[in-house]
Formats: structure tokens, C-alpha cells, sequence
């Protein structure tokens, strides 16, 4: 049974979107399995929020389709099995937290009893509760952000799209939504996480996708994405006195690559840096420092697309 | 020092269209405007509507209408003929109707009997209009003095050559003219202007991601949009409300006997205020620019409606473009309730018309809010 056969919460099949000459999209295929959170690991203008957007109907694709638990996205059951956290503080500044969650409950149909005790799970998961009856304006950055996402969970959905929930969150307050996620994965809601920081992918994910200029262009486990790009090698990162194009030339020679003055090289062993320098000590290039890395998302980004992840 | 920072507004003001608009094509708009409503006259005075009963039909009566004709004065005898059938003269009691119904703001009356002893003519007049009475009296003299005077030969030595027994025949019973007019007209100004800052609302859900949210739940555009047309309605109608209790309470305009008109042409208004509100904002691209594409559109409106000035003072082409303004409407029929103690069932001209703009603008206004449905 090959991925698209399993029981999925979430399938994405071809996607593509294009704005005029951009395409931001371009051919993604995808599932989510039940209880199962994605990263979707990418670059700013990667296309991940466009794919966010393509599943939650906002945004009309050029082809392929989406199917929420095996209904077209569009359906009726659809929207009220999936939430959306959007990456922009979408709430009603003049109104309350709580006033805010029971006028997005209304907007998902939430009858009186269960909007009431929905408002009572959103403001206990936020921990919002003792700032219930205080004004969006009258929180700190990170309030509004928890209370974003609850926003996004009113109406108790299955799967969650969240897209850069921690955008513009201090440490502390990051810490606090991670925990917030962790305790929706311990109820088996199914979660899409979009991030440019592998740190947030590698604690929170079972899975990552890495998606760069609108392609998924690694899938799996860490781990997965790490061996199939460094086969268990390790990297080295060394640092030049000087880069020129003799030197770039030279660490291309050896299958590395230069990135923000630093050269990137993978290696089986250890003892192959020896070679390494004294290669480049005959080459006449000066090192100014080495050092061996295992490898992490990090260099799986830098490997396949031989950009930073943060540029 | 100087120069970069004069260099820097000039850059900023040339970026920002809304600024630019409201610098230049908003006082050039509004000079034109009234540079049309009073500088484009050629005659001194305006041409008034007066309607002429002659009962007396001597010769002494007739050379006065033929008088006044002459003079810059729209003379007639008789309604507008219906259907190409011509329409019986005005008897004297028509001719008060047709000033109670606002067919003309002055009606002379030629008694029988006139120039046998006294020349005494009767003058039924609005109140409201407080230009056309006077003019219409100033004339009168005037002709009585050269042509009718001849014609009866007498001489009156300094008193006024004809005695004219004046009645307004609409508000006489009114406290003050012109505060029911201007709670209309200025009330339909601010309406407009905040049926546009509540339509803007829209824009700053667009803004800030609501919108997206609010469309991703089970609310449709159309829904949201119906739902901002209400509200806006609502406060529109809650605006006036308290406009008129106010006039009412301080100012003495009875509210209470009028109060179903009031109602009738308050929701009519507010609905067609919250429509145009709801356009500007589904036309405009962001919040910063729908407040100087607001102000100008709604300025001019005013100022051509007749919120600024009383539209019957204006030009006659002026009077018909102001019929394509919400505020001449909505003036017209609160006038009617207010100043000529109209029914309710004559107000249907109006009320049709600014339902009818209401819909026509809400339909454009979802058309056009297609464009945050998808992308």
C-alpha cells in the first residue's frame, strides 16, 4: 500500500497555482495522514502560504485538487473539518478574546451550547481565560497570537492548518504555543505546520516537507531528509581567509559549494578533513577555520537548493 | 537641509493618490460647482414659478398678468397639460394646493372686483422658499406702478399701488422654516460619511486577514456583505433618528405627528446611504484610500443635492443633476413629510427611486467585491 492509499485526513494531488508569470505553486502532491503533524520547511516566497491558502479554498488553483477525509475541500463537511490559523493577526482589535471566538464560532455555525463551551476550550488552551474579557489591542504580541490560533480552533476541527503561528514571537512566549501544538497532537488532530525555522520542524513534526519556488523538493523524517541527502556522510564548514573565484572554483572542484563566504563539503569520515587541508594548504588557499557538523535541516535545505533557508 | 525635506513631501505627496486628489481635483471640483450654481446665471434674479388666478378678467387684471409675464417670472394659469389634454385654469383653491404640493412656491390670486376701488390682490406663498415670495412681491409693485396703474387710472399717492394679502399656505403653523430642511440635508451629508467610514470596515478586514478568515468559515461574501449593508442601514437610521429628536426637542419640529413619514423616508435613506457606503468601500483598494475618494464623492453630492444649499435656489440644469444625488431625494421626500404635511402614500416617488439606488448600488458593490472571493 503506496502513501495515497492510506487513510488520509488530508490529500493534495498536483496543486498549482500561478499569479500572471509566477508560478507559486507548481505541482505539489501531498498527504496527511490522521493524527499526523507536517512540517511544510521552506524560504520566505517559498509558496507555502499560497498552498495553505489553495486548501482552505481561499485561493483557486490552476489544477490538481484537495480532499478533506475524502470530500473535495469546497464541501460543506470539508470547512467544518478544517481550521486555518493564517500567519496575519486576522481578529477584530475593538472586540474581546471572547467576544472574538464566539463571533468566529457563529461564522462556523456553532449552536449556543456548544459555541459556549467551545469559547471555554479556546480560552483554557490559550490560556487566555483570567484575559477573557480584555480587548485584543489590550494584549501583548504573544496573547495574540495564542488567540489567533484559537480562533482558528472554534469550531473543534480535525485537521489544522497552522501557517507561521510564531511569526514575530519572542522565546518565551514560542515555548508556549509549542506546547499548545503539542497538546493537539496528544488529541490527534492532524496539523499542517508551516515554518521557516527547522528548530520549530524538528520539535514539532512527525514529517517534513522541504518546498522551495512552489516544489516539494524533499519528504520524510528528519532523519529521512538527512541521510538521503548526506548518505550518512558528515559536513564540513570551512572558512577562507580570502574567497575569490579561485577559491570557489576550487571547493566546487571538490563537490562543495561557497555560501555567504563559507564552503560547505560532506565527508565519509573525520580523518578525511586531514585531506582536505592539506589539499587546500597546496592549492595555496588559506583556511581561517574548519569544523565538522552533523548534519541537520539546515544543510538538507542548503544541499538540495544550495541557498540558506533564511535568505 | 531645506531642500531635502520640501524634496521628500513632494515625493510622499506625488505616492500618495489620495492626498494629490484631495489637494487639487477636490477644491477645482468644488469651485466648479458652485461657480455654476451662482456664477452662471445671466439674469440677476432667478426665473420664478408663480401661478395666476385672474377671477376678475377685466382689462385692469389682464395687463397685470400680462405685466408680470414679462418680467423674469414663469407665469402660468394653468397645471401641465396631461396626456396632451389641456388642464382647466387654477381656481384660487388649486392654486393653494399647488403650493401646498410645491407645483410652484407662490400663487397670486386676482379677486373679483380688483381695481374698482382698492387693488388687492391675494397671495398664497412657501415659506420655505424665502427668495421667490419676495421677489415675486418687489415685481408686482413694479408692474402696478407703470402698466396697470395706466390702465385703471388711478394714483395712490405713497402707499403701495396694490394692497397683497399674503398667507403661507405651507408652515404656517411652523415654529421654523428651515430646521426641517437642514436636519434632512445635513443629516443626509453625514450619513453618507459615515455609511462609507462603516462600509470601510470591509477594508480593514481585506487588511488585516479577517476577511480571509471570516470567508473560510461558513460565511459567504454575499452574507458578509448583506450583513455590513444592515448595520450600516441600522446606524444611518439610528443617526437620523436622533437628528430628528433633536430638531424636535430643541428646535420644536413635530416629529410626533410625522412620525411615519419619518420612518418610511429614514429607512428608504439609510438603505440607500448604506448601499453607496458599501460601494465606495468594494471600489476602493485600501482603507488610506477610500477616506479622500469618500470625502470627495460625498462633498460633491452634497453640494449638488442640495444638503449645502437649498436645491430651488439652484439653476434649473443644476436642480435636474442633483436628481442623480441620494441627498436631493432623500431631501425631497423628507420635505414633503416635514414642511407640506404630505401622506405617507406620497411619498412612494421618492422611496422608490432610493430603494431603487440602494439596489442597484449593492449589486455593483458585490460584482465588484468578487475580487476577494478568490485569487
Amino acid at each position: 500500500m503506496n502513501s495515497f492509499q492510506m487513510a488520509s485526513a488530508l490529500r493534495i494531488e498536483g496543486l498549482v497555482k500561478r499569479f500572471g508569470d509566477l508560478t507559486a505553486v507548481a505541482g505539489i502532491s501531498l498527504q496527511l495522514t490522521t493524527g499526523e503533524c507536517l512540517g511544510m520547511l521552506g524560504p520566505n516566497g517559498a509558496g507555502k502560504s499560497t498552498l495553505i491558502r489553495c486548501i482552505t479554498g481561499r485561493v483557486i488553483p490552476d489544477a490538481g485538487g484537495v480532499s478533506v477525509f475524502d470530500t473535495p475541500a469546497d464541501s460543506a463537511s470539508a470547512r467544518r473539518s478544517l481550521g486555518w490559523v493564517p500567519q496575519e493577526l486576522a481578529l477584530y482589535s475593538r472586540l474581546t478574546c471572547r467576544e472574538n471566538l464566539e463571533t468566529f464560532g457563529k461564522y462556523h455555525g456553532l449552536g449556543r451550547a456548544d459555541l459556549k463551551a467551545a469559547v471555554v476550550w479556546c480560552l483554557e488552551w490559550a490560556a487566555l481565560t483570567d484575559r477573557a474579557d480584555d480587548t485584543v489591542s489590550s494584549l501583548s504580541g504573544g496573547m495574540k497570537r495564542r488567540l489567533n490560533m484559537a480562533a482558528g480552533l472554534i469550531h473543534r476541527p480535525k485537521v489544522i492548518l497552522m501557517d507561521e503561528p510564531t511569526v514575530g514571537v519572542d522565546p518565551q512566549a514560542r515555548n508556549r504555543i509549542f506546547e499548545m501544538i503539542e497538546s493537539l497532537r496528544g488529541e490527534g488532530i492532524s496539523i499542517i505546520y508551516t515554518t521557516h525555522y527547522m528548530e520549530e520542524a524538528e520539535r514539532l513534526c512527525d514529517r517534513i516537507a522541504i518546498i522551495d519556488h512552489g516544489k516539494i523538493i524533499a519528504e520524510g523524517t528528519k532523519d529521512e531528509l538527512v541521510r538521503n541527502a548526506f548518505e550518512g556522510r558528515s559536513e564540513v564548514l570551512a572558512r577562507f581567509e580570502r574567497v575569490d573565484d579561485a577559491v570557489v572554483a576550487w571547493v566546487e572542484a571538490r563537490g562543495g559549494h561557497v555560501d555567504n563566504g563559507l564552503a560547505h563539503f560532506s565527508v565519509e569520515r573525520a580523518t578525511d578533513i586531514a585531506g582536505l587541508l592539506d589539499a587546500a594548504a597546496r592549492s595555496g588557499h588559506d583556511l581561517a577555520d574548519v569544523s565538522l557538523r552533523k548534519p541537520n535541516l539546515e544543510s538538507v535545505f542548503l544541499h538540495w537548493t544550495g541557498r540558506e533557508l533564511r535568505e | 537641509m531645506i531642500v531635502p525635506i520640501v524634496r521628500t513631501g513632494l515625493m510622499a505627496l506625488r505616492r500618495d493618490r489620495g492626498a494629490l486628489a484631495m489637494s487639487f481635483i477636490l477644491p477645482v471640483a468644488f469651485f466648479s460647482i458652485f461657480a455654476v450654481i451662482f456664477g452662471g446665471r445671466r439674469e440677476v434674479t432667478p426665473r420664478v414659478n408663480v401661478i395666476v388666478v385672474d377671477e376678475e378678467q377685466s382689462q385692469a387684471s389682464q395687463t397685470l398678468v400680462q405685466g408680470l409675464s414679462s418680467e423674469s417670472l414663469n407665469v402660468f394659469g394653468r397645471p401641465a397639460s396631461r396626456g396632451g389634454v389641456e388642464q382647466p385654469e387654477y381656481t384660487a383653491a388649486g392654486a393653494e394646493a399647488a403650493v401646498k404640493s410645491g407645483v410652484a412656491p407662490v400663487a397670486l390670486v386676482i379677486p373679483k372686483g380688483f381695481g374698482v376701488e382698492h387693488p388687492q390682490v391675494e397671495m398664497f406663498k412657501d415659506s420655505s422658499d424665502m427668495v421667490a415670495p419676495q421677489l415675486v412681491m418687489g415685481l408686482l409693485q413694479k408692474v402696478a406702478m407703470t402698466a396697470v396703474l395706466k390702465a385703471i387710472g388711478q394714483r395712490m399717492g405713497g402707499a403701495m399701488p396694490i394692497a397683497v394679502e399674503a398667507r403661507d399656505v405651507v408652515g404656517e403653523k411652523k415654529n421654523n422654516p428651515m430646521v426641517s430642511f437642514y436636519a434632512a440635508a445635513i443629516g443626509v451629508m453625514f450619513l453618507l460619511f459615515s455609511a462609507s467610514a462603516a462600509g470601510g470596515s470591509l477594508l480593514d478586514e481585506a487588511e488585516s486577514g479577517t476577511l480571509d478568515r471570516v470567508l473560510s468559515s461558513r460565511v459567504t461574501m454575499g452574507m458578509l456583505l448583506a450583513g455590513k449593508l444592515c448595520f450600516c442601514a441600522l446606524l444611518a437610521f439610528a443617526q437620523l433618528f436622533i437628528m430628528f429628536v433633536w430638531a424636535w426637542v430643541v428646535f420644536k419640529v413635530d416629529l410626533p405627528s410625522h412620525l411615519a413619514g419619518f420612518v418610511v423616508m429614514g429607512l428608504s435613506t439609510a438603505f440607500a446611504v448604506a448601499a453607496f457606503g458599501m460601494l465606495l468601500a468594494s471600489t476602493c483598494r485600501t482603507r488610506a484610500q477610500l477616506g479622500p475618494v469618500s470625502t470627495l464623492v460625498v462633498l460633491m453630492m452634497s453640494s449638488i443635492g442640495g444638503s449645502m444649499f437649498p436645491r430651488f435656489l439652484m439653476p434649473e440644469a443644476m436642480q435636474k443633476a442633483g436628481l442623480l444625488t441620494i441627498n436631493a431625494w432623500a431631501i425631497d421626500g423628507f420635505t414633503k413629510v416635514f414642511w407640506r404635511d404630505e401622506p405617507v402614500s406620497h411619498l412612494w416617488p421618492q422611496v422608490a427611486v432610493l430603494i431603487g439606488a440602494g439596489l442597484v448600488l449593492f449589486v455593483i458593490a458585490r460584482r465588484l467585491a468578487r475580487r476577494w472571493e478568490f485569487s
